[in-house]
């Protein structure tokens, strides 16, 4: 990231260390993740110690210090997914991908996530793939999804 | 918009809006709320654009987005004004016919109309759809009546008369009085008396007050903040703005979900349109009363829905509780006495205003006033948003409004107040809804998520499922929370995976008491309560885990096998195909069989059966 964004960035809330959890949002929505040469600049600027960047980025689920996928699959997790069988889905995308949630596959195209609610429980299992809903989801359904995802990527 | 400098241009100007508008004119409304969104709703939006137009009735009829309606099974809804003919689940190749047939020559088209999955009986228009006819929408119901990106039609249904009343002809003591009157609580978890809570930070020394909305709505099955955030943005910041009147505050801040980004957008528009309006900044409608809001996106931590954590995040440090033996009346943002409630409680602020406390207090119970927006979800028919008056009960909530269970299942239980709350079985299913009622069962109220569950839900697995989540949720700061979620955590994936042992029950409910006794935070001192409540009522199932190494309800995988039933396998070879780990054989159209050693009990086969063959034991 380049140090103009990272001052644009800043500037947009005043250079206020009380707003640090926007700042880094607004880094992760550029960069989809927070890369270390940006918290080092963040930390410098603005005279906070690297080591409270790191909890704050650490604690908070929005964060992210690994780079993530050219497309993010989102499971949702929430109890009426859950009942509904989501984590049969999520079984299933974990073999499929070969990544644990959280992870990106090693040719950067697909990150797994999973979401706490999505808040559309009628759809329930819920994926979100690159903020796409997908609802009443099932495994065929997923593998129809997948194919049309890997054929695009080539 | 144009400014507005008095109660009476204000009053000028809503008449000006309604008498602009012909109430007899044909409307559709679409609901776009994000169930709605998820079906695809803003192509239809687009579609009636088109038709409408093709159809040479532009100007005729009006188009209105709105925020969710509640009925999310159903979506996406389209209702028709003024008749308020009510479409669900239209497609985008319903949306000429609706146009030339029923906006055109005024028929209705059966196809699109609700029918009741038990009586059969259709409705044609809104209010009678037992999903709505049997609530008390006075907080949710202006959702579909409004476009939420509009200052206009706020105004239109009455908006911001509540909170010129107040300044104008009440003093913000009898402001306070009257929300403690009315005996409205918290609809955030706790269910803490809003009028007292107010009344002490009023109170508190200092100059400098802080307001919050909670909109950090964090309960997984839960949605009603962010719809109502989403669909009328207004009623929620004409709450805080009577609030901040009452209390003696300039400064508000609403802390909402990142998750949440329609929500965002619709508030940061109606501040906006505020602001140019003279509803918000300095001197407001030339009363003296300064207000400013801002908005503050959460980072995705469940434990910053709790006060101190979310006060804590807003000043930009990792949200981490403190104990509260100083309250956030008193010393709360930048260690400014601060009042934060929730959406749906700010959302309720108006309607006492407005109505008055002696009329709001008449809905309700003895000790809880009002109604609730709950979240009804899982295994029922009709998933979506209710509000319905406080006492109800169980039954009429979840079969009544929520037309029972699907796929003629067995009701099991019912959970209620999200990780910090319990599972209710069948037995107390008559019982009236409040929030001590909720609580002397063992659960709570919390923000109003209910999920319903049936006999193939396993309760133990539910409770693995909220200690799981909390355990990912704790902050850490407190050792019992921390570690006793951890251990319990352990306990749980040993009973699910067959490794139970003797004893294993108490030791839970000893730990259970004391995370209870001993947290710092309310997620700490509540987290045991779907532990608690499941071998309260449900402790045969976690002995059938224990004792027989046996799952009842056929989910935990280390428990159960799959088997191909004979009698229905035709032989088409689905599950063959599907089977991530080749374990199933058999010859076209004979049979086929498992080979238990190599399946990983994935229920892949389940799934592509068409013919119900696939059975778990």
């Amino acid at each position: 990231m380049s140090p103009d964004k990272i001052d644009a960035i800043l500037d947009r809330y005043d250079r206020n260390p009380a707003q640090l959890i926007p700042i880094l949002q607004d880094v992760q929505a550029a960069e989809n993740y927070l890369p270390r040469e940006a918290l080092e600049a963040i930390s410098e600027k603005l005279d906070i110690p690297l080591v409270r960047l790191y909890s704050v980025a650490t604690f908070y689920k929005a964060f992210s210090l690994d780079p993530r996928g050219k497309h993010i699959i989102q499971v949702c997790m929430g109890t009426a997914c859950h009942v509904r069988g989501a984590p049969r889905i999520l079984d299933k995308m974990i073999r499929d991908l070969g990544v644990q949630p959280g992870k990106t596959t090693k040719d950067m195209a697909f990150t797994l996530e999973t979401v706490n609610c999505l808040g559309a429980c009628a759809l329930g299992p819920i994926v979100v793939v690159d903020g796409e809903y997908h609802g009443q989801m099932t495994s065929p359904k997923w593998d129809k999804i997948y194919k049309t995802l890997k054929k695009a990527e080539g | 918009m144009r400014r507005v400098n008095s109660q009476q241009e204000l009053e000028a100007l809503r008449e000006e809006i309604r008498k602009a508008r012909d109430p007899n004119q044909a409307l559709v409304t679409i609901c776009t709320g994000t169930g709605c969104h998820a079906y695809g709703c803003m192509n239809i939006v687009s579609a009636f654009k088109r038709e409408i137009e093709k159809a040479g009735l532009s100007g005729k009829v009006g188009i209105r987005t709105t925020g969710c309606h509640g009925f999310c099974e159903r979506g996406p809804l389209v209702v028709i004004y003024p008749k308020r003919i009510f479409y669900q689940r239209v497609q985008m190749d319903d949306v000429a016919e609706i146009v030339n047939e029923t906006l055109k020559n005024d028929k209705i088209i059966d196809r699109l109309l609700y029918t009741h999955p038990m009586t059969e009986e259709v409705a044609i228009f809104e209010p009678d759809v037992p999903f709505y006819g049997l609530q008390k929408r006075i907080i949710f119901g202006n959702n579909g009546l409004i476009d939420p990106t509009s200052l206009e039609d706020y105004l239109s249904i009455g908006g911001y008369a509540a909170f010129a009343k107040a300044l104008f002809s009440m003093k913000p003591e009898e402001v306070v009085e009257e929300v403690k009157k009315s005996g409205l609580r918290g609809r955030g978890g706790g269910g803490f008396p809003t009028g007292r809570k107010w009344e002490s930070c009023r109170n508190a020394k200092g100059d400098k007050k802080y307001v919050i909305c909670n909109a950090d709505e964090g309960d997984p099955g839960a949605y009603m903040d962010r719809s109502l955030l989403e669909g009328n943005p207004h009623s929620v910041l004409e709450g805080m703005l009577i609030g901040a009147y009452a209390i003696g505050s300039d400064e508000g801040y609403i802390y909402v979900r990142n998750e949440y980004p329609l929500a965002v957008k619709h508030a940061e528009i109606a501040i906006a349109a505020l602001k140019e309006a003279g509803l918000l900044g300095d001197n407001i409608l030339g009363s003296g009363f300064s207000f400013d809001i801002h908005i503050n996106r959460g980072g995705g931590a469940f434990v910053c829905g709790e006060s101190t954590a979310l006060v804590a995040s807003i000043e930009g440090r990792v949200g981490e509780p403190r104990s509260k033996y100083i309250h956030l009346s008193e010393s709360g943002l930048w260690g400014k006495p601060t009042n934060l409630n929730n959406v749906e409680t700010w959302a309720n602020v108006p309607v006492i205003i407005d109505k008055g406390a002696d009329w709001y207090s008449q809905i309700g119970t003895e000790g809880s006033k009002g109604t609730k927006i709950f979240s009804l979800v899982g295994k029922v028919n009709n998933t979506g948003l209710v509000e319905v008056p406080m006492g109800i009960t169980l039954r009429e909530i979840i079969f009544d409004i929520g037309g029972g269970v699907p796929g003629g299942k067995k009701f099991k239980a019912v959970q209620t107040g999200g990780p910090s709350g319990g599972c209710i079985p069948e037995s107390l299913i008559d019982m009236p809804v409040d929030f001590d009622k909720l609580k002397e069962v063992g659960s709570m109220m919390g923000s109003g998520g209910m999920i319903v569950m049936d006999e193939t839900t396993c309760m133990v697995d539910v409770a693995k499922y909220f200690v799981d989540f909390l355990k990912g949720e704790s902050c850490g700061k407190c050792t019992p929370c921390r570690e006793g979620l951890l251990r319990m955590s352990q306990i749980l994936a040993d009973i699910t995976e067959g490794r139970g042992r003797e004893g294993d029950i108490e030791l839970l409910e000893e730990l259970g008491v004391v995370m209870k006794d001993a947290s710092l935070c309310g997620l700490g001192q509540t987290a045991p309560n779907p532990v608690l409540s499941t071998i309260k009522y449900f402790r045969d199932e976690y002995e059938a885990h224990i004792k027989e190494k046996r799952c009842p309800a056929g989910v935990c995988k280390a428990l159960i096998t799959y088997e191909i039933d004979p009698d229905k396998c035709t032989g088409c070879g689905a599950c063959k195909r599907n089977c991530p780990v080749d374990c199933i054989s058999g010859e076209k159209k004979e049979p086929h069989t498992i080979d238990q050693s190599k399946c990983i009990k994935c229920g892949t086969c389940k799934d592509v059966c068409k013919f119900d063959a696939v059975t778990v034991k």
